[in-house]
């Protein structure tokens, strides 16, 4: 994850509380969707960033995924993640973060 | 009004197995922060020899020595796979080694900052000398060298060190005592992107029997900065590579825009040919050292080569209709716009159908989209996916969207409309660009009868927005038709009678 956003999430928690926060990703494809999940939960697996070490155990979620798609008006979800959720792969990233959230989520 | 066209394009590879661990950014940070790691040990085991990366068919593509179908023909990864009958030179360009290339940077300097060593120059001037697009004034130039000692007292005062197979072979010395805009490690850079551009350039002009004294203006659109303290992107690359290459009646000018600046810049090349203002306009660019091996600790991780070991240039020359090569239709341009917003969806509809609506055309009838060709091998293993494949599943969704096609032609979408990507990760090389080469044949005596060229660029990455960008355009077959200067075309004259009888009726309307 860029270093930048690490700063910028560690901030924000420190500001709201980590238990206010929900990260929405947008990655492209699984494995990095899970490695962006992975640092804002379990710390920065690369340990370039703020992060590093840094357990924020932050709710995580991906836009195609239901949870997120049935909590937001569907027109918007439409016009702005429609296209994107035909053609990513739906299935594996639901799969990938399920298995974050349930590792290292702690306010779910 | 007569469009401008795709005259010729050049396009080069450098290998530089050294500057991966000494001037790619993801191994001097590591260095940095954390310079005894495993990474960084690791790195030395995992460069390939110059043959394998002659060998390695992306390359082959980049170059001209292979088709995009017939990459596309091949089992993926390519890495590992070597390609019968590869060769350093090829239809557009070459794929230099790093010796001939130090050699280039030291040609690129006219400030007396660029030292080499005596041995490596003893060693490689005479192979450099046999390259048929070096000039004797040029290989004068490199002198004798100089001794190590002196070389090394340089690098001690913050010059930035050259490394050929693991020797200090010469260093760059900074350009000011205190501005950090010319410092040895920017003066680096910059002289690379000069002498990657020079190179492409020069191939453009000598594959293409091109006069370069008729080259009246470039556009230099790589993602550097040259300029001093008072102005840190004062420029010009343009200009100074226009000199290296003996272009003595062109000016020019720098362009930027991240990864899409290449296409700004195509897009502005032909707009400045069909007003008439310049008759030939060249865009050129270098590489980039920083993103050598930006990807390489996925790829050791995944036990590869880190394939991130080239630089990337091309040069291409866009001129006056000549009634033969592609047309660039700068009517039907797409362009992502500050109200555009930034989900894909929106950018994609801005890039793909804003310029497809304009032609009243719909998605399949573009025959070939080159988009962001960036080579799988590289990207896959870091996570990043397939990023043409990516693309050409954003535009055929956009198509199911569109009611222009089934769903179940998601699929074949990119086989049929797409490419495999070839295009090293450098940025702005392989954005939309790589394919013009190819354009030209496929679009004279090929079957590509239209292509759509799209650039995209990370604007954020500069902290000055949030923004994205992109623009693309259309370029189609040429019809054959030169317009004389002066006179009006057949869709001029309709247009005008159609306005004349709207006005018409109008008025009988009122009536």
């Amino acid at each position: 994850m860029d270093l930048e956003n690490q700063n910028r999430v560690k901030a924000l928690t420190e500001e709201h509380g980590a238990e206010n926060i929900v990260v929405i990703f947008g990655a492209a494809e699984a494995e990095s969707a899970g490695l962006a999940a992975e640092t804002v939960t379990a710390g920065d697996p690369t340990f370039a960033g703020s992060l590093a070490g840094v357990e924020l155990g932050l709710s995580v979620y991906h836009a195609v995924e239901p949870a997120f798609k049935d909590a937001v008006d569907f027109d918007v979800f439409d016009e702005q993640v429609g296209m994107m959720e035909m053609v990513l792969d739906v299935e594996e990233i639901e799969s990938e973060m399920t298995n974050i959230r349930n590792e290292f989520c702690k306010y779910l | 009004m007569n469009n401008a066209v795709i005259k010729a394009a050049g396009y080069i590879l450098v290998h530089t197995q050294d500057m991966i661990m000494h001037n790619g950014t993801t191994q001097t940070v590591e260095k940095r922060v954390n310079p005894d790691s495993e990474y960084l040990k690791a790195v030395p085991n995992h460069l390939r020899s110059y043959e394998e990366v002659i060998n390695y068919a992306p390359n082959q593509v980049y170059i001209g020595n292979m088709t995009p179908e017939a990459l596309g023909q091949m089992e993926k990864p390519w890495v590992g796979q070597d390609v019968p009958n590869a060769s350093r030179y090829g239809k557009f360009g070459e794929i230099m080694p790093q010796e001939d290339f130090i050699m280039m940077i030291k040609n690129a300097d006219v400030f007396d900052l660029v030292m080499l060593e005596e041995n490596f120059v003893a060693q490689y001037l005479e192979a450099y000398k046999s390259h048929e697009l070096i000039t004797e004034e040029e290989i004068n130039r490199i002198g004798k060298g100089q001794k190590l000692e002196d070389i090394q007292t340089a690098v001690a005062a913050h010059g930035e060190a050259i490394y050929h197979n693991n020797q200090l072979v010469g260093c760059v010395k900074k350009a000011h005592d205190v501005d950090p805009n010319l410092n040895a490690h920017v003066m680096f850079e910059n002289l690379v992107v000069k002498a990657s551009g020079v190179l492409a350039f020069k191939h453009l002009i000598a594959k293409n029997n091109i006069n370069v004294e008729d080259i009246d203006y470039v556009i230099e659109c790589s993602e550097e900065a040259c300029g001093d303290m008072n102005q840190r992107g004062g420029g010009n690359f343009a200009k100074a590579i226009a000199e290296a290459v003996g272009a003595v009646n062109a000016t020019g000018s720098d362009l930027r825009g991240f990864c899409a600046a290449p296409t700004h810049a195509l897009i502005s090349a032909a707009s400045l040919v069909k007003a008439g203002t310049y008759k030939n306009v060249v865009i050129v660019a270098g590489g980039a050292t920083a993103k050598l091996g930006m990807n390489g600790k996925d790829h050791v991780k995944k036990e590869m080569p880190i394939i991130e070991d080239v630089l990337g240039g091309f040069a291409v020359l866009v001129s006056a209709n000549d009634g033969v090569n592609p047309v660039i239709r700068t009517e039907y341009v797409g362009r992502h716009t500050v109200g555009t917003g930034s989900s894909p969806q929106a950018v994609i509809q801005a890039l793909i159908t804003m310029p497809l609506d304009l032609a009243g055309l719909k998605i399949t009838d573009i025959d070939k989209y080159s988009v962001e060709m960036q080579n799988p091998d590289i990207t896959k293993p870091a996570g990043a996916g397939d990023v043409p494949e990516a693309n050409y599943k954003m535009i055929a969704a956009l198509g199911v969207k569109r009611g222009e096609m089934e769903r179940s032609d998601l699929k074949e979408f990119g086989e049929k409309h797409g490419m495999q990507g070839w295009a090293p990760t450098q940025g702005h090389i392989p954005s939309g660009v790589p394919y013009l080469g190819f354009a030209i044949d496929d679009m004279t005596t090929g079957s590509v009868n239209r292509a759509m060229i799209v650039g995209k660029g990370s604007l954020f990455l500069g902290r000055m927005t949030n923004l994205f960008d992109g623009v693309s355009v259309i370029l189609e077959r040429n019809p054959g038709k030169v317009q004389e200067s002066g006179s009006i075309s057949k869709e001029e004259v309709n247009k005008m009678i159609a306005e004349a009888m709207r006005d018409f009726a109008k008025h009988l309307l009122a009536e």
